[in-house]
């Protein structure tokens, strides 16, 4: 059986300065009451990495509309115009990594991998300052893995093992998330009886979730 | 018919029945409009689905069922949902026939680049880069010019999104292929000449043996 915390709790458990992948694509599947959390405790200085930064008022543009975040590594930033504004004034460092090679790069991380070889980004600026190699007379970039202290993961459902189930284009990045946070909490919906979710429906095994999230 | 829809409308006969296809956000979208609903045509979006449909009626939407700009869809029977890393195995795997992109810029290299503006719009790629270089096929649909400026150049000079040369340009005056010798001009829109076209073009063009009217869905 999992631990099972409130959103403050789960909050506190996260330093100032924490590195933090987020699941979500515009928002959808982002574990919003986490991110509540975080606003009300006032974090700072957070890394984050998630494939956007949503938009203002949802998501995890709550967290950049806060404050709470120095970096951000994402594929796309274009629909909150908060976020491009603090990264041309300085406030946030951003990395802007095609959305392939952001899934694959966290991929890499949680799997253990030394990183990847794409095609993607070759004879563009992504390219600049980073190594190629030649594999079979084709030409790839070498891609470095990534990890973070926490994986935040917004799921349908999960049992009290940690099982997860996402919905629809809810899943996105968060079951390869999953899989690359040094310690896992998951917000599901919904936490169901054992057995509930079968066992071919689980999207990520129980084994990788550290905390599950209650709702009250 | 405006720019957008003849663009659309042309675009929608590249399209062969049967297909896997993405479809950019804003215009390249409008191209769905025009694919008969019965030509076994799946589209993709990056955010996690095969099957995308129209928009809900209002009220039956679900916060879980959106497109990769954030859009609530509708999911066509036979769909499937993935995560991201599938998502982007289909794209750079080369098992995604067809994407449809908006452009800023193509080149006589058949370059395209569409993701950023120094100093004025830094968005992101998203998904572009992997959608130009992984694609089996990509078509650019974007209009002749911005602001009365060619978007079809000698070389771009705003970053590329990807070294692939792209398989077609289409705008509301022309069909263009770029290939190894150059911009290939294959079609014109009725009533444009090759003259207005060339006009239009800050680029060279070569004028195609057999240059046809282009045709619609």
């Amino acid at each position: 059986m999992k631990s099972t915390l409130r959103a403050e709790a789960a909050a506190a458990l996260i330093p100032d300065g924490a590195s933090l992948l987020i699941g979500g694509f515009m928002g959808v599947g982002t574990p919003e009451r986490l991110v509540d959390a975080l606003v009300a405790r006032n974090a700072r200085d957070l890394t984050v990495i998630a494939n956007d930064t949503a938009l203002p008022g949802r998501g995890i543009g709550k967290l950049i509309s806060a404050g709470a975040v120095s970096r951000v590594v994402a594929s796309h930033i274009g629909l909150n115009p908060e976020t491009q504004a603090k990264m041309i004034s300085g406030e946030i460092d951003c990395e802007l990594v095609p959305q392939g090679t952001l899934i694959e790069r966290i991929r890499a991380g949680g799997m253990g991998l030394g990183g990847i070889l794409t095609p993607t980004g070759l004879g563009t600026e992504v390219e600049d300052g980073k190594q190629t190699i030649e594999v079979e007379g084709r030409t790839f970039l070498v891609e470095t893995p990534i990890r973070a202290d926490f994986a935040l993961i917004g799921a349908w459902q999960a049992d009290y093992v940690g099982n997860l189930f996402y919905l629809l284009t809810a899943r996105n990045f968060n079951p390869v998330m999953a899989l690359a946070g040094r310690t896992v909490i998951a917000e599901p919906d919904s936490i169901v009886p054992v057995g509930v979710i079968a066992p071919d429906a689980v999207h990520t095994p129980g084994a990788l979730v550290d905390h599950l999230l209650v709702h009250r | 018919m405006d720019a957008k829809e003849l663009i659309a409308r042309r675009v929608a006969l590249e399209i062969r029945p049967g297909t896997l296809v993405n479809l950019g956000i804003g215009l390249p979208s409008l191209v769905a409009n025009y694919v008969p609903a019965d030509a076994g045509v799946y589209f993709q979006a990056e955010n996690g689905i095969i099957g995308l449909g129209a928009r809900p009626p209002e009220g039956m939407e679900h916060a879980d069922l959106t497109d990769a700009g954030g859009g609530y869809v509708s999911a066509v029977p036979g769909a499937a949902t993935i995560d991201s890393a599938m998502s982007f195995g289909l794209i750079r795997g080369g098992h995604l026939d067809v994407t449809v992109l908006g452009g800023l810029q193509v080149d006589e290299a058949g370059h395209l680049a569409n993701w950023k503006v120094p100093g004025k719009m830094v968005p992101g790629m998203g998904g572009a880069m992997d959608l130009v270089t992984g694609a089996a096929r990509v078509v650019v649909a974007m209009q002749h010019a911005a602001k009365g400026v060619s978007k079809i150049v000698p070389e771009c000079t705003l970053p590329l999104t990807s070294a692939r040369r792209v398989d077609l340009v289409i705008t509301e005056l022309a069909v263009i292929e770029p290939t190894e010798d150059g911009l290939l001009l294959r079609e014109h829109a009725p009533g444009v000449s090759v003259d207005d076209i060339r006009a239009a073009t800050a680029a060279t063009l070569i004028v195609a043996d057999d240059l046809a009217e282009m045709r619609f869905a």
